[in-house]
C-alpha cells in the first residue's frame, strides 16, 4: 500500500485546563518514517500532548501542522483518513464483535454506506491477523481480556490506513511477547512510510520501539533526542527522580536500582 | 458485520411476516362475535358491513405500525447515542415534553390536529434539548445524569400536566387525557393523523439510515467517535431533532405509548446484534409490529371488559415484565 508521508510539526503548543497549565512552549517535530516515544512521569502531560495532536483537543497557544496543514483547520472526517489514534481500553456497552470493532476503523472511508466493500472486510481481516487476534473476530469485545481488547483496538487503528498513527500507552495490558510485538508494530509501521508518536511507560520497551523519545514534565519538555542519546541516568534522575543504571546493548537499556 | 447482505433479507422478511401476522390477528378480532369479516367482499361492495369495518381498521393498523415504528427505531437510537440500555423516548422525557407540548396547545385553545402535532415536537424537542443541557457537564454529555434527569423531568412534565389540565375547559381537559392515555383509533374528521406520523417516521428513518454507521461508532463513546471523524455533538444534536420531531408527531396523534423504545430494540439485539445499520429498521419494523399486536389485544379486551383500554396500558402490561426479564438475563454483562 502506497502512503502519503506526513510528517508532524508542532510549535509552541501550550494547553490549559481550567486554571491549571497542563502543557507550554512545547516544540518538536516527528518525521514520516520515524518512532517517536514519549516518556514522563504521571501527569506531565503526555496524554493530552497525544489528544492534542489527534485533534480531540484544542491548545490555547502555537500550532500543530500534519504534513504542511494546519491541524486546526481539517474536518474530522478529513483528520481520520490521516491520523490514526490508539486509546486506553474502554468499556464497551453494547455487544459490539471484536472484528465490527476493527470495521470501525473503516469508518472515514465508509461513512455513510450501508454496506461494507469487500475491500474494507479485506483489510479489517488484515489489521486482525497482524495484531494476532483473527481468532477474536466473532467474540464479543467486551469479553475479551483486557490484553485483548488493546490488540482489537491496535487492529482498528491498522484498518484505518493512515500516515500517522498515534498511541496511548499500547502495551499496559499485554503481556511481554505482545508487547514486543507491539514494539516491533511500530518499527514496522515506520519502515511503512508512518509517522508513528506513542507514549510509554516502559522506559526499555520505548527505546526498543522508538528512534527518539521525548521526556516530558510539569508540562515541558525535559528532553528530547535519539534513545541512546537521551535514556540516561542523569535524565532519568531529572525527570522521574530515580536512579538507573544503563547497560548497552543494540538498543540501550535501564536498570533501576533502590536508593 | 459480516453477512449483514444475507441477514438484511431474513430481517426483512421476518418483519413484514410479524407485521401481516399482526395486522391478520387483529382484524379478526375487529370484528363482533357471530359476524365473519371478509376483505374480498370488503373491497368490492362500498356499501357492505365489511367495508364500513374495513373502513374503521385500516388507518388503525396504519396508526399502530407508523407509531410504534417510530417508537421502536427512536429507543434504539437514543440507547446508542446515550450508550445507556435504559433509554427511550417515554424514560427521557420526550414523550412527556411531547404531551405537554401538544396539550398546552390545545388547552389554550388553538387546538387543531397540527397546532398540536407542532405543540407536540416543540415539547419533545425542548424537554430533550433541556434534559441533555443539563447532564452535560464541562462539555461532555454523562449517559447516567441523562437518565435521571429525564425520570425527574418526566415527573415534573406529569404534574404540569395536572395543572394545565385543571386550568383548561373540562370539554378540552378529557380530549386531551384521552389523547394522552393512547390509542389508535383515527377520527375520520382529522385526516391529517396518519400524514402527520407517515412524515415523521420518513425524516426519522433517512436520518438513521444515513448516521447508522455513526451511530455505531458513537456507541463507544466520543472520543473514539471523533478520532474515526464523527462530529458527535452535530450527529447527535441532528438526530435529537429528528427523534423529537417524530416522536412529537405520534405523541400529539396517539398519546403516550410506553415500553415500545425501550423493549424492542432490546429485542432486536438479541436477534440482529447491535449493529444500528440493522438495528434501527429492524426495530421500526419491530415497532410497529408490537404495537398493531397490543392494539389487537385492546380489542380483544373491549368485548369482554365493556370498555377500550387505552394501548398504552397493555404496552406496558407486556414490555414491564418483558424488560426485567432481559435485564436479569444480561446479568450486569454487556447488553446484548
Amino acid at each position: 500500500m502506497e502512503l502519503d508521508r506526513v510528517g508532524i510539526d508542532v510549535r509552541e503548543i501550550g494547553f490549559r485546563f481550567g486554571e491549571r497549565q497542563i502543557l507550554r512552549g512545547i516544540s518538536f517535530e516527528a518525521r514520516a518514517g520515524e518512532v517517536l516515544g514519549i516518556l514522563g512521569p504521571n501527569g506531565a502531560g503526555k496524554s493530552t500532548l497525544l489528544r492534542l495532536l489527534a485533534g480531540l483537543l484544542e491548545g490555547d497557544a502555537g500550532t500543530i501542522s500534519l504534513g504542511g496543514q494546519a491541524l486546526a483547520q481539517q474536518t474530522p472526517a478529513e483528520r481520520a483518513k490521516i491520523t490514526a489514534f490508539v486509546m486506553p481500553v474502554q468499556s464497551v456497552p453494547f455487544a459490539f464483535s471484536a472484528r465490527e470493532i476493527v470495521l470501525m476503523g473503516r469508518h472515514p472511508r465508509l461513512s455513510h454506506r450501508w454496506l461494507d466493500a469487500s475491500v474494507d472486510l479485506a483489510v479489517v481481516e488484515g489489521a486482525m491477523e497482524r495484531m494476532d487476534v483473527a481468532d477474536l473476530g466473532d467474540r464479543l469485545f467486551s469479553r475479551l481480556s483486557q490484553g485483548e481488547q488493546q490488540r482489537v483496538l491496535l487492529a482498528r487503528a491498522l484498518a484505518q490506513q493512515t500516515p500517522i498513527v498515534l498511541m496511548d500507552e499500547p502495551t499496559s495490558h499485554l503481556d511481554p511477547a505482545h508487547a514486543l510485538a507491539v514494539a516491533r508494530l511500530c518499527r514496522d509501521l515506520a519502515r511503512e512510510g508512518r509517522t508513528v508518536v506513542s507514549v510509554f511507560h516502559d522506559l526499555n520497551l520505548a527505546a526498543r520501539a522508538s528512534d527518539r523519545l521525548l521526556f516530558l514534565k510539569d508540562g515541558v519538555v525535559a528532553a528530547l533526542g535519539p534513545s541512546d542519546e537521551v535514556l540516561t541516568a542523569p535524565i532519568l534522575k531529572e525527570v522521574y527522580g530515580i536512579d538507573a543504571r544503563r547497560v548497552e546493548g543494540p538498543t540501550p537499556q535501564v536498570l533501576l536500582e533502590e536508593p | 458485520m459480516r453477512g449483514l447482505g444475507a441477514r438484511r433479507f431474513a430481517l426483512l422478511a421476518l418483519g413484514l411476516f410479524l407485521v401481516a401476522a399482526a395486522a391478520t390477528i387483529m382484524s379478526a378480532f375487529m370484528v363482533p362475535e357471530g359476524e365473519s369479516f371478509d376483505l374480498a367482499v370488503a373491497l368490492s361492495d362500498p356499501e357492505s358491513t365489511a367495508r364500513l369495518q374495513w373502513d374503521l381498521l385500516w388507518p388503525r393498523i396504519l396508526n399502530g405500525l407508523l407509531v410504534g415504528a417510530v417508537l421502536g427505531a427512536s429507543g434504539a437510537a437514543l440507547q446508542g447515542l446515550l450508550r445507556n440500555p435504559l433509554a427511550d423516548p417515554f424514560i427521557l422525557g420526550v414523550s412527556g415534553g411531547a404531551a405537554l407540548g401538544a396539550s398546552a396547545v390545545a388547552i389554550l385553545g388553538w387546538g387543531a390536529l397540527m397546532t398540536e402535532a407542532v405543540g407536540g415536537f416543540v415539547g419533545a424537542f425542548l424537554a430533550l434539548a433541556l434534559v441533555t443541557t443539563m447532564a452535560t457537564r464541562q462539555g461532555r454529555l454523562r449517559p447516567l445524569d441523562v437518565l435521571l434527569i429525564g425520570v425527574i423531568f418526566n415527573a415534573f412534565a406529569g404534574a404540569l400536566l395536572m395543572l394545565l389540565q385543571s386550568l383548561g375547559s373540562s370539554d378540552a381537559v378529557h380530549r386531551v387525557l384521552l389523547r394522552l392515555m393512547g390509542s389508535l383509533a383515527t377520527d375520520p374528521s382529522q385526516p391529517l393523523i396518519l400524514p402527520v406520523a407517515l412524515g415523521g417516521l420518513s425524516i426519522l428513518m433517512v436520518s438513521l439510515v444515513w448516521h447508522a454507521r455513526a451511530l455505531n461508532v458513537m456507541a463507544l463513546g466520543d472520543t473514539t467517535a471523533q478520532s474515526l471523524g464523527i462530529a458527535p455533538d452535530r450527529v447527535r444534536g441532528w438526530l435529537f431533532f429528528t427523534i423529537s420531531l417524530a416522536v412529537g408527531a405520534v405523541v400529539a396523534t396517539a398519546g403516550m405509548i410506553g415500553f415500545v423504545g425501550l423493549v424492542v430494540p432490546h429485542v432486536v439485539r438479541m436477534i440482529f446484534g447491535p449493529d444500528h445499520r440493522v438495528l434501527v429498521i429492524a426495530s421500526a419494523l419491530l415497532g410497529g409490529a408490537f404495537v398493531v399486536l397490543a392494539d389487537g389485544c385492546v380489542r380483544l379486551l373491549s368485548e369482554s371488559l365493556l370498555t377500550e383500554l387505552p394501548v398504552g396500558v397493555v404496552t406496558a402490561l407486556i414490555g414491564g415484565p418483558m424488560f426485567i426479564w432481559l435485564l436479569r438475563r444480561s446479568e450486569g454483562e454487556a447488553w446484548s
